[in-house]
């Protein structure tokens, strides 16, 4: 959605410029604007745009675990390119994003439902299906371990009724990285519901009376009228859903704890990252892997956003 | 009107009647049209909420309890002791304290921060305005990790590790913050800073008493994301806290799950304790937050 008005109005960047206003209005307005801009400015800088940099530059140096590098030309890439264990962590977030996209289908339909004129209890429901999305993910991550335990969790015991015979969710490499998408989706699911609502109050309700006088049923206005209308709404939500997703770590973090045996087979970039970074003190190699998720990240974003005209209608 | 006239009696008993066959006709979905639409939302809803409803169950159970095969589903009795445990464990009020002050210092930040800076960018005019937008934009795109070696290393340096300002420092400067405010000082309309400006009110006084407190619902959500992104994040505040007593919520969490990793009604009640504050603001006004997260379209 942002991008988009971005994009809409490129005139928004001058902002709205009154007729009568000088045409060397560029120093109208003297040293104000930089004493409004100094605070973020300097902080941007040291916080932000210094850092990215330094991250570059230390990724061509071996930095030990005192601080104080030396120039090692590219062996830190050389290191990630040979090494399987982040080609894994790469693997394993992918893997992730999908479970978890799985979660805006599931959105689409129960925003429509909630969004059903006249429906009772619509408040209670929606407080139900979003309070996931603000609940603390390490918070959240404790409570799912409890019920994915092998031995005595819910799940299990659950499982067991129908006569299954549930695995140790968290420790076996597979199932571990199963329980985790479960959990992430589940945790998304409320984004997700926030931003396909809003859309949902936009579709103007004259399509489906149209629709309606056409012999359409509740099922043929939700894939004819719905689902078409809603598309820019689902667009950005898989975006940011998988934006979001790529960055996995606190429910990661939290639901296996770093002495997992299966942890390796399910670590994703951003734990390899801190991993490398803060337990095993390779600062240098962290900021490879760092900058790699970068490289993936905008990758990723860049293929959506050049597949969307082939699916999301822009009225 | 007039069929409920005296003479109408008898035929409106015969239209009642009518009227309660042709109900019965219509068959009981017919007349419960959403049946089907509650039954699917009570059941999504029922997922939603189970591990909630289960972190509270297990929170109020005896170790045994929880770990028995299977599990008892209700607690014999309620063992509230378990929430006083956690105080035991560890500095709890301290930690709660540290994320309450990093959460207070980073809203403040932000809104004061992001709301000058987005001011300057759309409403006045100064060299290189278009260049120096586009580069806070542009970090909007670079995922934090690739901050993340250089902030910790200023914060080390500044001595600020342990601290509730080491953990709030990068978190008050924000790209988003910055494009959020600029797009909701570009809304208002021109003609209320010509008055001002007619009335001489200096850019300062344009900014605080006149222009900022139009941008309410922006300046919210601006407040409702941020609240969320300090309170519940863990990597930052991870890396730069060691000491438990300087710890905020999330870290003393996850750190508790390797320490104290099997006493799980400890635990849940920890993790209910740690969540709740946002919770609880969230179910209290949550109409201004779901507006406030769908305005802004991000996290």
């Amino acid at each position: 959605m942002t991008a988009q008005t971005e994009s809409a109005s490129p005139a928004g960047v001058a902002g709205p410029a009154p007729a009568d206003r000088p045409r060397r209005a560029s120093a109208r307005d003297g040293f104000w604007p930089w004493l409004f801009l100094a605070p973020l400015l300097i902080g941007m800088g040291a916080f932000y745009l210094w850092p990215v940099v330094q991250t570059f530059i230390n990724t061509f140096m071996s930095i030990g675990p005192f601080g104080g590098g030396e120039f090692a030309g590219l062996a830190n890439y050389r290191k990630l390119l040979s090494e399987p264990e982040f080609l894994r962590s790469v693997l394993n977030t992918i893997i992730y994003t999908a479970i978890v996209l799985l979660g805006v289908p599931i959105a689409i339909v129960i925003s429509s439902l909630l969004n059903r004129p006249g429906l009772r209890f619509a408040t209670l429901y929606r407080m139900l299906f979003f309070m996931p999305y603000v609940a603390m993910p390490t918070a959240i991550a404790l409570v799912w371990r409890t019920i994915y335990n092998g031995d005595f969790g819910i799940l299990n015991t659950f499982l067991a009724v129908f006569g299954l015979d549930g695995p140790h969710w968290i420790s076996s490499p597979g199932y571990s990285l199963a329980a985790l998408g479960a959990m992430g989706l589940w945790s998304a699911l409320g984004f997700s519901l926030i931003i396909l609502t809003a859309g949902l109050q936009n579709i103007p309700a004259d399509l489906y009376e149209a629709a309606q006088l056409d012999g359409a049923g509740p099922w043929k206005q939700f894939i004819s009228v719905t689902v078409p209308m809603l598309t820019p709404s689902i667009f950005l939500v898989v975006v940011v859903t998988s934006i979001n997703a790529f960055q996995l770590f606190d429910l990661l973090f939290a639901l296996m704890g770093t002495s997992n045996p299966a942890m390796k087979e399910t670590q994703s970039m951003v734990f390899m990252f801190y991993e490398q970074g803060f337990i095993i003190n390779d600062k240098g190699y962290a900021s490879v892997i760092a900058i790699a998720i970068m490289v993936i990240v905008a990758l990723f974003t860049l293929i959506q956003f050049r597949v969307q005209n082939k699916w999301v209608n822009y009225v | 009107m007039s069929e409920h006239t005296a003479p109408s009696v008898l035929r409106h008993t015969a239209r009642s009647a009518r009227n309660r066959r042709r109900r019965q006709e219509l068959g009981f979905f017919q007349r419960h049209p959403h049946i089907f639409v509650h039954a699917a939302l009570i059941t999504g809803g029922f997922v939603m909420a189970f591990p909630f409803l289960w972190q509270l169950i297990v929170s109020l159970s005896t170790q045994a309890e929880v770990t028995n095969v299977p599990p008892s589903l209700w607690p014999e009795v309620l063992r509230w002791e378990n929430y006083a445990l956690v105080f035991d464990r560890v500095p709890f009020l301290r930690q709660f304290g540290v994320s309450a002050v990093v959460t207070i210092i980073t809203v403040v930040g932000q809104i004061v921060f992001c709301s000058m800076a987005g001011f300057a960018f759309a409403r006045m005019h100064f060299w290189g305005r278009g260049i120096i937008f586009a580069g806070i934009l542009s970090i909007l795109m670079v995922p934090t990790q690739a901050f993340l070696i250089p902030q910790f290393e200023i914060v080390q340096s500044l001595g600020l590790m342990n601290t509730v300002w080491g953990i709030a420092a990068p978190g008050v400067f924000s790209a988003f913050g910055t494009f959020l405010m600029r797009q909701a000082f570009l809304a208002l309309p021109g003609e209320i800073e010509e008055a001002a400006r007619l009335d001489g009110a200096s850019p300062w006084q344009m900014f605080w008493r006149v222009m900022l407190p139009l941008t309410k619902p922006s300046l919210s959500a601006l407040t409702i994301i941020t609240v969320l992104f300090a309170w519940n994040s863990l990597l930052w505040p991870l890396v730069v806290t060691t000491e438990a007593s300087r710890m905020p919520l999330a870290v003393s969490l996850a750190t508790m799950q390797g320490q104290h990793g099997t006493e799980y009604p400890m635990l849940m009640a920890a993790a209910l304790m740690a969540m709740a504050p946002v919770l609880v603001v969230f179910i209290v006004l949550q109409r201004r937050v779901v507006e406030g997260l769908a305005h802004s379209g991000l996290k």
